[in-house]
C-alpha cells in the first residue's frame, strides 16, 4: 500500500512539474506547483508508513508501554505538517506577485515579461 | 512544440531517476531510532497522547517558531506588495451585496466556526489536530465574514493585534520553559498530570493556543488582503 | 476484509492522477484551480488511509479550502489574463 501511495506522489509530482515548465499562464503555472507540492507531502507520509500499524496517538487503544510496536513513524507527520502550512505561505506570495504582474501589463501571459531574459 | 518536448525529456529523465528509488523500497519493520525514543518518552516525559503534537510544540519547538515566522513574513509580504500603489479613495465598481442566505447563514455559521477552531486547538495534545488546523478553521470563519459583507473592511488592526500579541507570549512562554525548566519551550513549566486529560501535557495547550491564534490572524490577514484587491 | 484498504488507496490514486492531469492539462482556469483543490481534498482522505490523521486534517483545511480560495479571490480580479 506504501508502494501505491509512493508512485502516486511520484506521479502529481512529475505531472506538477511538466505543467510549471509547459503553461505559459502565472496562474496555471502556479496551480501546477500547488500539485507538485500535494505529490511531495504524499511521498514523505507514504514513506513513515508501516503495514499494520496505527497512527500516533496515545489512548484507550494504544496504551503508552506498547505504543513503539504499534504506531508508525511520527516524524515525517510532523515534517509534512509544516510544509503544508509553508506551501500555503508560499501560495499566497506567488499568487499576490502575479497580482501585481497583472497590474503592470494587463497580462498573465509569461512570455510578456522579459526584461531579465537574455 | 518544442518546448513541449524538451519539457516531456526532462520529466521523462526525472521519472527514470525516480524509478529505482520506488522499486528499491522496502517499508521499515520497526521504528527507527528516533522515532521510537518519541514513541516511548512522550507519555512519559511530557504527557502528551498525541506524539505529532508533542514532536511539533516541544521536541522541534524551535522549528515551529521559526515556520510561525516565515508564516508571518509571507502574510506581511504579501500585505506589503499588495498595498504598494493602492489608492484609499479609490472609485471602482461598487461591490455588489451578497445575498440575503449567506448574510443570515454567516451570522449563524461564523461563531460556530470558530468555536470548531478553539476546539481542535485547545485539545490539539488529545486529539488529531492543533494550532495549524485550527488556526485555519478560524480563518475559514473570517473568509464567511469575508464573503457575507464585501462592502466592510475587516478590523486590520484587530488582527495585528491578535498575531502580534500571541507571538510575543509564546516567546515569553518560551523564555520562561529556559528558565524555570529544561530548556527553550519547555512544556515542563506547568504540571504534566494524567495523560487524556484536558488539563494536562504542560504547557503544550497554552502553546499551540498561542500558535493557533498566530496562524489563524495571518491566514485572516492574507485573505483579507487579497480580498481588498481592486477587480483590474 | 483485508482488500478493501489496497482497493480504496489504488482508487484514490488513480483519482488524484486524474484530478492532476485535469488541473495541469485542462483549458479552462477555474476547472484547473478546482481540479487542483480536488487533488489535495484526495490526497487528504489518501493520509488518512496512511494512517496520518494530524496531516489530514492539515491539508483538508489549509491545502484543498484556503488555497482554492486564495486562488479564486485573485482570479476574480484578473478576468483579463484568464486566457493568456
Amino acid at each position: 500500500m506504501a508502494h501505491i501511495a509512493l508512485a502516486t506522489g511520484f506521479l502529481l509530482f512529475l505531472i506538477g512539474l511538466y505543467g510549471a515548465l509547459t503553461n505559459r499562464n502565472l496562474l496555471r503555472m502556479i496551480v501546477a506547483f500547488t500539485v507538485a507540492d500535494a505529490g511531495i507531502n504524499v511521498v514523505i507520509v507514504a514513506v513513515g508508513h508501516m503495514r499494520g500499524r496505527t497512527a500516533p496517538i496515545l489512548d484507550g487503544a494504544v496504551p503508552a508501554a506498547e505504543a513503539a510496536s504499534r504506531i508508525i513513524d511520527p516524524v515525517p507527520q510532523a515534517l509534512v505538517l509544516t510544509a503544508i502550512v509553508i506551501g500555503v505561505g508560499i501560495t499566497a506570495l506567488m499568487l499576490a506577485y502575479a497580482y501585481k504582474l497583472y497590474e503592470a501589463r494587463r497580462s498573465l501571459d509569461i512570455g510578456k515579461f522579459m526584461e531579465l531574459k537574455w | 512544440m518544442i518546448r513541449r518536448a524538451a519539457a516531456l525529456a526532462l520529466i521523462a529523465a526525472l521519472g527514470a531517476l525516480l524509478l529505482p528509488l520506488l522499486l528499491g523500497y522496502h517499508p521499515d519493520e520497526a521504528l527507527n531510532l528516533t522515532a521510537c525514543y518519541y514513541a516511548e518518552r512522550t507519555a512519559a516525559d511530557l504527557g502528551a497522547a498525541n506524539i505529532v503534537t508533542a514532536i511539533v510544540v516541544t521536541y522541534r519547538g524551535l522549528d515551529t517558531l521559526g515556520e510561525v515566522t516565515v508564516l508571518f513574513l509571507s502574510a506581511a509580504v504579501v500585505g506589503l506588495v499588495l498595498a504598494r500603489g493602492r489608492t484609499a479613495t479609490t472609485g471602482g465598481r461598487p461591490r455588489l451585496p451578497a445575498g440575503e442566505l449567506l448574510t443570515t447563514g454567516s451570522r449563524l455559521l461564523a461563531p460556530l466556526i470558530m468555536l470548531l477552531g478553539i476546539y481542535i486547538f485547545v485539545n490539539g495534545h488529545l486529539t488529531p489536530g492543533g494550532g495549524f488546523q485550527g488556526g485555519a478553521v478560524i480563518a475559514s470563519g473570517v473568509l464567511l465574514l469575508l464573503l457575507a459583507e464585501p462592502g466592510r473592511r475587516l478590523g486590520h488592526r484587530v488582527i495585528a493585534l491578535v498575531e502580534s500579541l500571541s507571538g510575543l507570549a509564546y516567546v515569553a512562554i518560551g523564555v520562561a520553559g529556559l528558565v524555570y525548566a529544561g530548556g527553550f519551550l519547555d512544556n515542563r513549566i506547568l504540571p504534566i498530570g494524567t495523560l487524556g486529560e484536558l488539563a494536562s501535557a504542560g504547557a503544550i495547550p497554552v502553546i499551540y493556543s498561542l500558535i493557533g491564534l498566530k496562524v489563524g490572524a495571518e491566514f485572516s490577514s492574507m485573505l483579507a488582503n487579497l480580498s481588498e484587491t481592486e477587480e483590474l | 476484509m483485508a482488500w478493501i484498504t489496497p482497493a480504496l488507496t489504488v482508487l484514490l490514486a488513480a483519482a488524484m492522477i486524474g484530478a492532476a492531469l485535469v488541473a495541469v492539462l485542462g483549458r479552462s482556469l477555474p476547472i484547473a484551480i478546482l481540479a487542483a483543490g480536488l487533488v489535495s481534498l484526495l490526497a487528504s482522505v489518501l493520509f488518512l488511509v496512511l494512517a496520518s490523521p494530524d496531516v489530514a486534517m492539515t491539508e483538508a483545511a489549509i491545502g484543498s479550502g484556503l488555497t482554492t480560495f486564495l486562488f479564486f479571490f485573485v482570479l476574480g480580479r484578473v478576468r483579463g489574463g484568464e486566457h493568456d
